[in-house]
């Protein structure tokens, strides 16, 4: 580029290289209104605004190695015999997936490693964006206007679970060769077209040869192509909505306070990927993972004890191990409700999950936006909810691993069924009460705090003999950031006859929902929050204690 | 949905000061927002000495990863990719995985480690509150796209022209349909193929681990063996998919103790031949314990009872085992009298 | 369901089917056992079998009667064999401590002499598998990958892909392998201890027991290679879910307090 500059009303002559640089893609891009609006965006400090950072990393990690493993992995189920370096396989039939998948781990220098990351990251990343799940559920950041991001966050979860699974089946290893088997079995359950679909996904009979080539174009192309499109949606709403904030002093629904994106986010949110590559290499030199050449390659009439999913999948393990093996014949048919209901089930639960903000939004009725996080025991219902799933979730990794339970604890894997079967009903039950107890009585500390102060643990004596713990009062950070949250009405059911005195229908939804509504917000669902008047009358009374 | 039910007053008050500016203490609200407390120094910001050091430990950390990324290359070039060392707790491992490993994280982590101690020791901390816009346009905005669209849309006479709307419709409906035909060749179809196994009369029972037939005297009481139908080869083309339902688990019984009497009929001398496939999902079951009769699947725990034509005791599977009908040829080995009567492995739709 | 398990747990239904069950073994092995080794005549053998006897009174007559016929407690050991015998007695089983779903391994209590003494007095009231020569487990000169398809065939759908052990039904499991000696698994693969079927050699030949033990020992002693790190038990999916979420999201969730955390802020004076 010549000196002139090519806009002589302003001078960019003599700017530094950098600048140029930038000006000559500001003029062919236009990166200075993007930077203008997003340079120095800022984004609150809370850890666990940094899960969802967790799964971006993790991911990215994902691909980077996944993409060094396609290099030397082959997807071929064509039988070769081994002549690699691992002695107690030598001389056996595998398939060719199985075969390279070996090489890369006994030959390629540092294709162990790789291996070891990317299975690392995987299971981290999913427990990344489990975690990240529950901190937006609890703290309420999924309502209006993040709705669509939380869609986007749960399809994110659930084409990683099967992104997971494809990729964990690839080297057609005893163990995961298993979990496919199981896969067929399940999509033989589905009434009417389930033969025809597991015939077509396995190219005939299981298990052919062809299930591995199809797996690898998902597990390569297809789940993480949409994957990656839904991380990038995900970001930009991230960006566009501006991250949600916890109640404080100068904290509003208006306004977002923390730190600039540069440079304090570039180098914290940078170096945070470093330090999440870094610490899953270390895993990854310290810990091993599938080790695929002590399972052996698959045959259908082997099999080991202690056959499971990775842990993402442990919910729908759990689900199949605890039903009871129903099955219907009718009219020359079999319904094979022993697997078809838990496959059910398991859509039923993720739906359900996708759904719950627009369910909370329509008992609320409430349409304005939010960016001041709930604080979980302020939203008791919600938080009960919550508790409930996860403690059903771990009944059904409980299941899924009860063979584990049994040889560690001693225990007879009967009875550890049993009490599955049992708790998948009870315990969220029992959960959801406890929590919300728990919830109520945590609301009522802070109100407690909140007009007579906080326990100072310092104890005065009266003249007159008698003992009080002096109680300090809050600051006004304190007590608004204690007395900050919204707290809603119950809906009732309006007039049923209106002012002509014609009686009018209820509709059936209208009833549901005030009776949501009522345990949701009803009296016994929260506890009012302190009033300036009551606050006022305990002040400026006598003394307090 | 409906939510104009519900009435304005319902919903909460917002709380807090108006529009992000920084409120102010309201004495006679003792719980409003008191704004954004006043911006405190780190030791950093006023003693420079301080300042230094974090300098220097961020440059250390940086320095070190430098090393480690050294490290990394000089164990690639010189550690030899099988060589196993001990390391107490971790085992026998591979010294190169290890050294890889570790080096990689450590050169990682303190990149990490070192930038986010220079924008936690040293780079400003103040807090800066950004205003929120609201998503929603304003209603001006509002009523120019709606306006827009029915302009473009006029403009387009789509609702004008209903043919060239309908059929535009049926095109965009019918063509994915050639993208469905496109997927039948994923696969064969069923057909029978489910109900079949390749036992058939006269077909020699193979032990599995010696690949010779076998005879009723080797079958042991309480012993367990696996066969395979007489003339498949782990090294055939079709072997995976025929042994996934082919694979066969034989016991051997006091025929006192059978108590189905189908079971018994079809067993020879006490020796009975089931499916080696679960009819849950078709993990080959075969957890015999040879003192109960009890047979366990190892991924689901389906438990069968081999001594009662093994029918379901415990566990998800929803159907017996199939048993295959033996006997024992001229020869004096045990041959299949037939193929399996019923489809083996997990149940589906047409099994019926 | 209670019921049921109680009935199945109880010692009796075990030692009624351990009885049918041994006894079939011993009568069918003798049939193939080497006649020469069932008898024995001179008289340091006869002195063994004196030494055998006494011990035998003292340890085990109580539960398996006085001439080893079997009693409600224990099942007759007429025809086990000594192979048997130095199986139980070998690894601690036998004398069991008490009754339950499953007799663990524990602490030997008599020393090999005595064992020898016990099998021989055993061996003599009937023939049944005698104990295998050293050439006949030691795993040298083994097909180690035979053994491994062997044992994925045979024996990983209880004790698990290396042999780490698993669950059976009703509070009973298959133990884990590791520091079993060479003999002691092939004599489990030929008697068939407890619930575990036997493998006789008719079906697992004796050059197949090898072959098994050679890969036992290469993928699970204390000399076995891990080569991406730590084994987290060899137990697959569940502790690697485990590991990854405690070791794994744990640091990096601690990692994530220090980056969101403030810094210090300098004490006003």
């Amino acid at each position: 580029m010549s000196t002139t500059a090519s806009n002589p009303t302003r001078s960019r002559g003599k700017a530094p290289a950098g600048e140029k640089l930038a000006d000559w893609a500001d003029g062919r891009l236009g990166i200075y209104s993007l930077a203008k609006a997003n340079m120095r965006k800022i984004f609150p400090d809370h850890w666990s605004f940094m899960l969802g950072e967790v799964c971006l990393y993790s991911f990215l990690i994902i691909i980077l190695t996944g993409v060094y493993l396609t290099l030397f992995f082959h997807p071929s189920m064509n039988e070769v015999v081994y002549h690699g370096s691992y002695v107690p396989l030598q001389g056996q039939l595998m398939s060719e997936a199985f075969n390279s998948t070996l090489h890369i781990s006994f030959e390629v220098r540092g294709g162990l490693l790789i291996r070891q990351i990317h299975h690392w990251a995987a299971l981290i990343f999913l427990a990344g964006m489990f975690v990240h799940m529950m901190r937006v559920f609890f703290t309420g950041a999924f309502r209006k206007p993040r709705e669509v991001n939380w869609l986007f966050g749960f399809l994110l979860f659930v084409l990683g679970m099967f992104t997971g699974f494809t990729g964990y089946s690839l080297p057609d290893d005893l163990l995961s060769g298993t979990g496919v088997r199981f896969m067929e079995g399940a999509i033989l359950s589905v009434p009417i077209i389930g033969t025809y679909i597991s015939f077509f996904l396995f190219g005939g009979e299981f298990p052919g040869h062809d299930f591995v080539a199809r797996f690898y174009s998902i597990h390569i192309l297809l789940l993480p192509g949409i994957m990656l499109g839904l991380v990038v949606g995900h970001l930009i709403l991230v960006f566009y909505h501006k991250h949600t904030q916890f109640a404080g002093p100068g904290k509003t629904n208006n306004n977002v306070v923390g730190m600039p994106l540069l440079p304090v986010y570039m180098a914290k949110a940078g170096g945070f990927f470093f330090l999440v590559f870094g610490a899953i290499a270390a895993i990854a030199a310290i810990a091993q993972i599938n080790p695929i050449w002590a399972i052996g390659p698959y045959r259908p009439d082997q099999v080991s004890t202690g056959a499971q999913p990775d842990w993402y999948m442990g919910m729908a393990e759990g689900l199949i191990r605890a039903m009871p093996g129903w099955e219907i014949n009718f009219w020359g048919h079999t319904l094979v409700l022993g697997v078809f209901i838990p496959l059910v089930l398991f859509g039923v639960v993720l739906i359900a999950i996708a759904l719950y903000p627009f369910i909370e939004a329509w008992v609320t009725g409430d349409r304005r936006e939010h960016h001041i996080l709930d604080r979980p025991r302020n939203v008791p219902t919600r938080t009960a909810f919550g508790a409930a799933w996860i403690a059903w979730y771990f009944v059904l990794l409980v299941g899924g691993g009860n063979d584990l339970w049994a040889t560690h604890f001693h225990l007879s894997i009967n009875a550890i069924t049993w009490f599955v079967r049992i708790a998948f009903f009870l315990v969220p039950v029992i959960t959801f009460v406890i929590t919300k107890r728990v919830c109520l009585g945590l609301q009522r500390r802070d109100k407690e705090k909140v007009l007579h102060g906080r326990e100072s643990g310092i104890i005065k004596r009266l003249p007159h003999g008698e003992f009080i713990e002096v109680h300090e009062p809050l600051s006004q950070e304190q007590l608004y950031t204690l007395t900050a949250h919204h707290q809603y009405e119950p809906v009732e059911i309006g007039p049923t006859v209106d002012e002509n005195g014609v009686e009018r229908k209820v509709r059936g939804t209208e009833k549901l929902r005030a009776k949501l509504s009522h345990a949701y917000y009803g009296e016994d669902s929260q506890i009012a929050k302190p009033t300036v008047e009551e606050y006022k009358e305990i002040t400026s009374g006598h003394g307090h204690h | 949905m409906s939510s104009q039910d519900i009435p304005e007053e319902n919903l909460p008050a917002e709380s807090g000061a108006a529009h992000g500016a920084v409120g102010v203490a309201d004495e006679h609200n003792p719980f409003a927002d008191p704004g954004l407390p006043p911006h405190e120094h780190r030791i950093q910001d006023i003693d420079e000495r301080a300042a230094k050091r974090s300098e220097r430990t961020v440059a250390l950390l940086f320095t070190v990863s430098m090393l480690a990324t050294l490290g990394f290359i000089a164990s690639y070039v010189w550690i030899p990719n099988d060589k196993s060392i001990f390391i107490w707790p971790l085992g026998h491992i591979s010294a190169m995985n290890f050294a890889l490993g570790l080096t990689l994280g450590v050169a990682l982590f303190c990149i990490g480690a070192g930038a986010v101690h220079w924008a936690r020791t040293l780079m400003s901390d103040a807090e800066i509150a950004d205003e929120r816009h609201p998503i929603e346009a304003s209603p001006e905005v509002r009523a120019k796209v709606h306006a827009d669209f029915k302009q473009g849309a006029k403009e387009s006479a789509i609702g004008r022209r209903p043919l060239i709307r309908n059929t535009l419709l049926g095109a965009l409906t019918l063509v994915p349909f050639s993208g469905l035909f496109l997927l039948r060749d994923l696969g064969s179809l069923p057909h029978e193929k489910l109900r079949h196994t390749l036992w058939a009369k006269g077909k020699r029972l193979v032990n599995m681990n010696t690949n010779q037939p076998l005879r009723p005297e080797d079958i042991a009481t309480g012993s367990l063996t696996f066969a395979k139908p007489d003339g498949l080869e782990e090294n055939n083309e079709d072997f995976q998919n025929e042994i996934a339902k082919a694979a066969l688990m034989i016991v051997r019984l006091q025929p006192d103790n059978i108590k189905d009497k189908r079971e018994l009929e079809w067993s020879h001398q006490g020796i009975v031949a089931y499916s080696k496939i679960c009819t849950h999902v078709g993990c080959p079951i075969s957890l015999y314990e040879q003192q109960t009769h009890h047979v366990l699947c190892p991924c689901h725990q389906s438990t069968f009872d081999l001594s009662d034509g093994a029918r379901v005791i415990f566990g998800p599977a929803g159907h017996a085992l199939p048993q295959l009908r033996i006997g024992v040829d001229s020869e004096g080995y045990l041959q299949a009298l037939g193929d399996f009567e019923e489809p083996v492995g997990p149940a589906f739709w047409e099994r019926g | 369901m209670k019921k049921l398990s109680a009935r199945r747990r109880h010692p009796l239904a075990a030692v009624v089917v351990l009885l049918l069950a041994l006894a079939a073994t011993g009568g069918l092995y003798t049939a193939f056992a080497p006649a020469s080794k069932a008898k024995a005549d001179d008289s340091a053998q006869s002195l063994t079998i004196e030494e055998g006897k006494k011990l035998y009174e003292v340890g085990c007559a109580s539960c398996h009667g006085a001439g080893g016929q079997g009693t409600t407690d224990g099942p007759s050991l007429v025809g086990v064999g000594a192979a048997a015998v130095d199986f139980q007695v070998g690894t601690g089983r036998m004398p069991a401590q008490q009754p339950g779903a499953q007799i663990p391994r524990k602490k030997v209590i008599y020393n090999q002499a005595e064992i020898d003494q016990l099998a021989a007095y055993i061996a003599s009231l009937g023939a049944g598998p005698s104990v295998p020569t050293k050439n006949q487990y030691s795993p040298e000169g083994a097909d180690i990958a035979k053994g491994g398809e062997l044992f994925r065939t045979n024996c990983a759908q209880c004790h698990n892909f290396t042999g780490k052990g698993g669950a059976l039904t009703h509070g009973k499991f298959a133990p884990d392998l590791e520091g079993v000696q060479p003999k002691h698994i092939y004599e489990a693969m030929q008697t068939g201890p407890q619930n575990m079927p036997s493998f006789p050699d008719t079906t697992l030949s004796s050059k197949n027991k090898k072959d098994i033990i050679a890969y036992l020992h290469s993928v699970n002693s204390d000399q076995t290679k891990n080569p991406g790190g730590l084994e987290l038990g060899g137990l697959g999916p569940v502790s690697e879910g485990l590991f990854g979420w405690i070791f794994g999201l744990g640091v990096l969730i601690a990692v994530a307090v220090w980056v969101a955390a403030r810094t210090a802020k300098a004490k006003k004076s």
